[in-house]
């Protein structure tokens, strides 16, 4: 399968700052690509330099032969863009919106009308479309911004977290909108924070922490680099429990890293089930009360921790 | 054209949809025009309706020269018939007493001797020539009348000003003739009362011209009449139309900061596009706030505004010029409220240096010089040209110095606005 997107190689700079370091990846064509990073990991601004708002420091990106540096008109024709915030006019209806962007996008008349009904109707809206922006929900809210992406039927589909802030149906049927439009054969590039939708959306997926990109791969191959390690994830008192906790638990054996945030402890471990009993009563013999315990299988998270020390969620 | 064009119609759809916007935008102006329209009595039932007119005071004239008579005969002239409403009394206790009572807006009492004390009648010698002590003219006001009362004033402060343009012109010449040896000090108080009697005739002849009501007409329409509601209207509707373009302007940034004007950067559409179509709304809004507020103005309160091929050119280049300024605020602040602050300070600045609030107290020098710069100097002044009857030709200058404003603050906006401006940091 041809290329969509090539990256190669891309820096942002923000005065010292360096917001992007050195990016580089690809998406086929029809792929969903996802890219995995907690806040601040410069997804974000990734996008934003591959849908031409503003360019990269150097290196370039180019959407199906087109440089988003050189050639930005024609990679926006090329691409649909959903971003992170509600990018809507509240004081219109949300087929008022979709007809206003529709226009900037170059469709007219009878095009655009039958054009913004399908877009309604994909998005589970229309019986609502009379309403004003403003008293929706913020899963209609986040439907109508995806529906403004899909307006000019885009090759290449840029969402930039777009379940953040929603309650779990709304997220729920914003991830069957986007398996649907894989199905029909939209490339995609999906940023998240959140592990589960990257696992369960991407043929590849890429992780990102400060700006680079640490790995690149399908599920399985970066599942693979933790080799079977499980995770052991034990919920304690309080975040003083949880260090002293995590404290006793450094140089024990069998144990191949242990991380706390807040009142969790992430204990990564090569076989769980032989490695509870003994945790459970060195915590016990510490005077440490474990209030609930949750085993993981090797998953993204477990690669991003076993790669940055870090959990995803810090 | 039609993304400029789409852009600028949903920033006029968005900006009428917001209540508080509409409030500020057509309500607050028809406030304060209605409540400026009660103060200056446009609304009460007695009178022609329109405000100021038959003003009543109360003379007395207790002067036994020309002058005293010249004053009356100011008040009595035909020119101001309309105007003032004028009696005489003897009496000065009873004309105080009516100032009291409110029935008259104000008593003017000449005293005895004001005559003299401006045509000097004893003799004089050319090293002793000295202005006598002028009397002064009592005026005393009914606070409750203020805009009439102050009419009044002018009118003689007007009738002082020519008096005493007259005098001094009468002193150089004795102190001339005396130096040059062409007359003998024992001639000066006979040279003085000649002096004087034409001086009289002077000031009486400038003192039937001294209030005229010039109407400036076109050859078909009649002179308009006079309406306190016509001269306050223009200046609040412009008062307001200032709060729009800098909200406009606000709303620039606001929709930076919310991510629509990302997405529409990242369209297919061009960023002089975008800020075009932007710019328009902002213009469209205003245009569209300005003829709402002369049709309600003129249907509920039978404003006559003039010649409807001016106001067609005069109400988009007031709205130019205003948009102008609008953008230049936005182009050089960094939030939202900043924008707003400042366009609130600038909009009260404007309105006070162009007159939007009416005040008697005349602006000169470098202060008259700024208000130059305003959009509501030159509109005012074209409105009121227009309602006194003015055509195209009369408020040809207004209309170029609003173009001019209107280029100059566009310009210098559009250098100071970067594409880097509209993204959100």
């Amino acid at each position: 399968m041809p290329n969509i997107l090539e990256v190669r190689q891309l820096v942002k700079h923000y005065g010292s700052f360096t917001a992007v370091n050195g990016v580089s990846f690809e998406i086929q064509a029809g792929e969903i690509f996802s890219l995995l990073g907690p806040n601040g990991a410069g997804k974000t601004t990734t996008i934003s330099i591959l849908s031409t708002l503003f360019p990269p420091t150097s290196g370039d990106a180019f959407v199906d032969g087109h440089s988003v540096i050189t050639d930005a008109l024609a990679v926006r024709r090329l691409i649909g863009i959903v971003p992170q915030e509600i990018a809507l006019y509240e004081e219109l209806t949300a087929r008022e919106n979709l007809n206003f962007w529709g226009t900037l996008y170059g469709l007219s008349g009878g095009a655009l009308k039958s054009r913004v009904e399908e877009i309604l109707t994909q998005i589970g809206l229309l019986d609502k479309a009379s309403g004003r922006i403003k008293t929706y929900s913020g899963g209609m809210k986040r439907r109508v911004n995806i529906g403004v992406g899909l307006l000019h039927r885009p090759q290449l589909l840029f969402m930039d977290e777009p379940t953040v802030g929603i309650d779990p149906q709304s997220r729920r049927a914003i991830l069957d909108m986007v398996l649907e439009l894989n199905r029909q054969g939209m490339a995609v590039l999906y940023t998240t924070h959140y592990m589960e939708e990257a696992q369960e959306l991407s043929h590849r997926v890429g992780i990102m922490d400060h700006g680079q990109m640490i790995a690149i791969g399908t599920v399985k191959e970066l599942t693979r680099q933790v080799g079977e390690t499980e995770t052991l994830r034990f919920q304690v008192a309080d975040a003083g429990a949880a260090a002293q906790f995590t404290a006793l638990l450094q140089g024990t054996a069998g144990i191949t890293r242990a991380t706390s945030t807040g009142d969790e402890v992430s204990v990564m471990v090569p076989h769980a089930a032989e490695a509870i009993a003994p945790i459970v009563t060195q915590a016990t013999e510490a005077g440490l009360k474990i209030r609930s315990l949750d085993v993981q299988e090797p998953n993204l998270e477990a690669v991003f921790l076993h790669l940055t020390g870090r959990a995803l969620r810090d | 054209m039609q993304k400029l064009l789409s852009i600028a119609l949903k920033d006029l759809k968005v900006a009428f949809r917001d209540r508080a916007g509409l409030i500020l935008m057509l309500l607050a102006p028809m406030a304060l025009i209605i409540g400026m329209g009660v103060i200056s009595g446009r609304f009460s039932s007695s009178g022609s309706g329109a405000g100021i007119s038959d003003i009543p005071i109360v003379i007395v004239n207790q002067d036994e020269g020309q002058l005293g008579q010249a004053l009356v005969d100011v008040f009595y002239s035909p020119d101001l018939v309309d105007l003032i409403a004028p009696i005489t009394t003897t009496v000065v206790e009873t004309a105080r007493q009516q100032v009291s009572d409110n029935t008259a807006t104000a008593a003017v009492i000449i005293p005895a001797g004001f005559t003299a004390s401006i045509i000097p009648e004893t003799a004089l010698t050319a090293t002793s020539f000295q202005t006598p002590t002028v009397i002064s003219i009592e005026l005393q006001t009914n606070p409750t009348r203020a805009t009439s009362a102050e009419v009044v004033r002018s009118i003689i402060l007007e009738f002082l000003a020519r008096v005493e343009t007259n005098q001094v012109g009468g002193q150089v010449t004795f102190e001339q003739l005396l130096t040059q040896k062409l007359v003998r000090p024992a001639d000066i108080p006979a040279l003085a009362r000649d002096f004087g009697t034409r001086m009289d005739a002077g000031a009486n002849a400038s003192a039937s011209t001294t209030i005229t009501i010039e109407h400036m007409t076109n050859n078909d329409a009649p002179p308009a009449p006079f309406d306190v509601l016509a001269l306050l209207a223009p200046g609040m509707a412009l008062l307001f139309l200032m709060y729009t373009v800098t909200r406009g302007g606000a709303q620039l940034l606001a929709e930076r900061d919310a991510g629509t004007l990302g997405r529409m950067l990242i369209s297919p559409a061009s960023s002089a596009q975008i800020l075009g179509g932007k710019v328009a709304g902002i213009f469209l809004t205003a245009l569209a706030q300005v003829v709402i507020l002369i049709v309600v103005s003129t249907l509920l309160f039978n404003l006559h505004w003039g010649d409807w091929r001016g106001l067609i050119l005069l109400l988009p280049a007031v709205a130019a010029a205003a948009t102008g300024w609008g953008f230049l605020i936005a182009s050089f602040v960094k939030t939202p409220q900043q924008a707003g602050s400042i366009g609130a300070a600038v909009m009260l600045l404007f309105g006070i240096l162009g007159g939007s609030f009416g005040t008697n107290v005349p602006i000169t020098g470098f202060l008259d010089t700024l208000s130059k710069i305003t959009p509501n100097a030159w509109g005012i002044q074209g409105f009121t040209a227009l309602g006194n009857g003015g055509n195209v030709t009369q408020i040809m200058p207004n209309l170029l110095a609003l173009c001019i404003i209107a280029m100059v603050t566009f310009g210098m906006a559009s250098l100071l606005f970067r594409r880097g401006n509209l993204i959100k940091k």
